[in-house]
C-alpha cells in the first residue's frame, strides 16, 4: 500500500518540497483550495476563479503540456456538484499533476485556459458537450461530439444511460 | 439548453478576414482519405487552405457513459472498440489504470506478454498507416505488401486471443488466457522475417522521388505548436521533441528493455514518416527481447476475488467456482480514488482517468486519446498550403476516427 495524504495541511506537511506544491504556495496561496496525494498521484483543488493563474504558474513550474481536462459529475452526492479534472504531464520532470476545481450545479461556469494552452480548445468543448459545463471566454465554445441541435449533456448523472425516449 | 446558442460552423469567427474569392468546401464524411468519418469544412482561395475547421463526432456512440453502467471487468471489451487498430493498447491502458486504483501487482510474465502483445500492436498499427498513408498519396502498391504482414499479425491475435481485431485479451489482473504452446514460434517466425519486409517499404517509398515531393516540407509543425495544441507520439517527435513514455515515464516493465526512440528534426509529413519507420524496427527489436527474455509464471495475479478463475478449477474446485460466480454477477469492488494512467499508443499518449466511489462500477472512465488532441493541429499544418496536401497531412497524423469519437 502506498502512502495516502488527505488535507492540505498534511500535504504541505510531507511534501512542502514538491514543485507544483511550492509554486503555488509562494505564489498564490489563496488558490490552493485542498491538496491530496492518492497513489502517487497529486491532487490540487484549486479556487475555480484563479485557474487560469493556477495553469499559468504549472507552466512555469515545468508542467509545461496539458494532457487533458475532463470533467465528473458528483450528482446527487455532492455539491459543489461538478469537478473538473485538467491532467498536467512535465516532460523535463517526467510526472504528471492533476489540478481540479468544484463547480455548483447552478450554472456551472469557470474561465477558459485556452490561452494557457490552445491544445484546451478541443478539450473544453467535450465537458461544455457532455456536461453542460459553460468555458468563459472560450474561443468557440460549440458541441463536439453530439448533434448541435441536441437537447441535455449526455454524462451528467441525471442523464439515463439509454437516453430520453 | 438555449442558455447557450452555438454559432452555427460556417459563421464561426473568420481568423484570416473574409475574401470575395473565397470557397467553402466540404470534404468527407465519406471521402476515402478521411480514414473513416472525418468531416472537413474547408475555406480556400482557388487551390490554398485559408481556414479548415474538423467537424467530428459522426461515431460517437457513448462510451464514456456505457461504462458507467457496466463492472469493471465489463468494460475491457468496450476499450477494444475505441481505437480499433490498437485494441491491446486500449485494454493494456485500462487495466493498469483499474490495478492502480485496487494496487494490484501483476506477475511478471504477464507484463512481459503485455509489452509483446503491445509492440505487435503498434506494428500492426502502423502497417495500416502506412498502406493507407501511401495509398492516399497514389503508391497503390504498399497497402498490398503492408497488408499482407497486418494478415499475419492478425493471425497471431486471433491465435492467441480468439479475436483478429476485438481481442480483449489483457485483463484486469493479467491475462485471459495463458498463451497457446507455439505461441511464441510463431511470433518468432514473423520477427525473423519482418526487418526485411520494412526495407522492402522503404525501398518502394523512401527513394520515390514523387512520394519526397508529396511529403517533403508539407504541414509544418513547429515543436512549440506541437506542445501547445496537444500533439503526442510519432508527429510530437518529428517535431523534434524527444519524449516516449515507454522510455520516460516506464509502465508494465518498459524500463526492462533497451531500444531507441527515434526522433526527427524535420518538422513536416516526412519526417513523420520516416518516424514511424523506425519505430516499426524498434519495435521489432522490443519483440525480440521479450522472446528471449519471456520468464516462467503464471499469467495472472494471486487475486481470486477479482480475476476469474481457470476454466479447470472453476470446474473442479467450489471455492473457485464460487469466486467466479460472484465476479460474473456482482464484480468486484475498487476502493475510493481517482487514478490517470497514460501509455504510449500507436498514435501518440493515451490516458484513462479512472474514478472509483467504492462500488462494483466505475464512477466515471475518461478516456484522453490522441488522434482527439492531434486533430487540433491539423489547421495550422493546413493554413496556407495547397488542398491536396490536407490528404497528405491527414494521413501523416494517422487518425483513428473510432477514439477520436468514442
Amino acid at each position: 500500500m502506498s502512502t495516502t495524504l488527505h488535507g492540505k495541511d498534511a500535504v504541505l506537511a510531507e511534501m512542502g518540497q514538491h514543485p507544483a506544491l511550492a509554486a503555488l504556495v509562494a505564489g498564490m496561496p489563496e488558490a490552493l483550495a485542498d491538496a491530496r496525494w492518492d497513489r502517487e498521484e497529486m491532487t490540487l483543488t484549486i479556487a475555480p476563479a484563479e485557474i487560469v493563474r493556477a495553469a499559468e504558474a504549472m507552466k512555469q513550474a515545468g508542467y509545461n503540456f496539458l494532457e487533458d481536462v475532463t470533467a465528473v459529475d458528483w450528482f446527487p452526492a455532492l455539491e459543489p456538484r461538478f469537478q473538473v479534472s485538467y491532467h498536467l504531464l512535465s516532460h523535463v520532470r517526467k510526472e504528471r499533476i492533476r489540478l481540479r476545481v468544484m463547480l455548483s450545479g447552478e450554472k456551472p461556469a469557470v474561465r477558459t485556459i485556452t490561452d494557457v494552452w490552445p491544445s484546451a480548445n478541443y478539450y473544453e468543448r467535450e465537458v461544455f458537450d457532455l456536461f453542460g459545463i459553460h468555458f468563459e471566454g472560450h474561443p468557440n465554445l460549440r458541441r463536439i461530439l453530439m448533434p448541435d441541435d441536441w437537447t441535455g449533456h449526455p454524462l451528467r448523472k441525471d442523464y439515463p444511460v439509454e437516453g430520453y425516449r | 439548453m438555449s442558455q447557450w446558442t452555438a454559432t452555427p460552423i460556417l459563421e464561426a469567427p473568420v481568423a484570416s478576414g473574409a475574401k470575395d474569392q473565397t470557397m467553402v468546401l466540404n470534404m468527407g464524411p465519406q471521402h476515402p482519405s478521411t480514414h473513416g468519418v472525418l468531416r472537413l469544412v474547408l475555406e480556400i482561395d482557388g487551390e490554398i487552405v485559408e481556414r479548415l475547421y474538423p467537424e467530428i463526432g459522426y461515431l460517437h456512440t457513448g462510451i464514456e457513459k456505457t461504462c458507467e453502467a457496466k463492472f469493471y471487468h465489463q468494460v475491457v471489451p468496450l476499450t477494444d472498440r475505441i481505437d480499433y487498430l490498437s485494441p491491446m493498447h486500449n485494454n493494456l491502458c485500462y487495466c493498469l489504470a483499474v490495478e492502480k486504483l485496487l494496487e494490484l501487482p501483476i506477475p511478471e510474465k504477464a507484463e512481459w506478454m503485455r509489452v509483446l502483445l503491445s509492440e505487435l500492436t503498434r506494428l500492426n498499427s502502423h502497417l495500416v498507416w502506412l498502406g493507407t498513408h501511401a495509398m492516399d498519396i497514389g503508391a497503390l502498391t504498399v497497402f498490398l505488401y503492408t497488408f499482407r504482414e497486418r494478415e499475419e499479425i492478425l493471425r497471431i491475435f486471433e491465435y492467441v486471443a480468439g479475436q483478429r481485431m476485438m481481442t480483449s485479451y489483457i485483463r484486469i489482473g493479467g491475462l485471459a488466457l495463458e498463451p497457446p504452446v507455439d505461441f511464441f514460434d510463431r511470433v518468432q517466425g514473423f520477427i525473423r522475417t519482418f526487418p526485411e519486409k520494412i526495407d522492402e517499404y522503404s525501398n518502394l517509398l523512401t527513394g520515390n522521388p514523387i512520394f519526397m515531393n508529396r511529403l517533403q516540407n508539407v504541414g509544418h509543425l513547429s515543436a512549440e505548436d506541437a506542445i501547445a495544441l496537444g500533439v503526442t507520439g510519432p508527429p510530437l517527435r518529428a517535431s523534434g521533441v524527444d519524449f516516449d513514455l515507454r522510455r520516460d515515464m516506464p509502465y508494465s516493465g518498459y524500463e526492462k528493455f533497451q531500444f531507441q526512440v527515434p526522433v526527427s528534426q524535420r518538422c513536416d509529413v516526412w519526417g513523420r514518416y520516416e518516424v514511424r519507420l523506425q519505430e516499426m524496427r524498434e519495435s521489432t527489436k522490443i519483440i525480440q527481447q521479450a522472446l528471449d527474455g519471456m520468464p516462467e509464471g503464471a499469467i495472472k495475479a494471486d487475486a481470486p476475488k477479482i480475476v476469474l478463475p481457470d476454466r479447470e478449477k472453476m470446474k473442479t474446485q467450489m471455492e473457485s467456482l464460487i469466486h467466479h460466480f460472484k465476479i460474473v454477477t456482482e464484480g468486484f469492488t475498487v476502493p475510493a480514488g481517482e487514478v490517470y494512467q497514460g501509455i504510449e499508443s500507436s498514435r501518440g499518449q493515451m490516458g484513462y482517468y479512472v474514478v472509483s466511489d467504492g462500488t462494483a462500477k466505475p464512477y466515471r472512465v475518461h478516456m484522453r486519446n490522441p488522434s482527439f488532441a492531434s486533430l487540433q493541429a491539423l489547421e495550422t499544418m493546413c493554413r496556407g498550403r495547397m488542398l491536396a496536401d490536407v490528404v497528405a497531412v491527414i494521413g501523416s497524423i494517422d487518425v483513428v476516427l473510432g477514439e477520436i469519437d468514442r
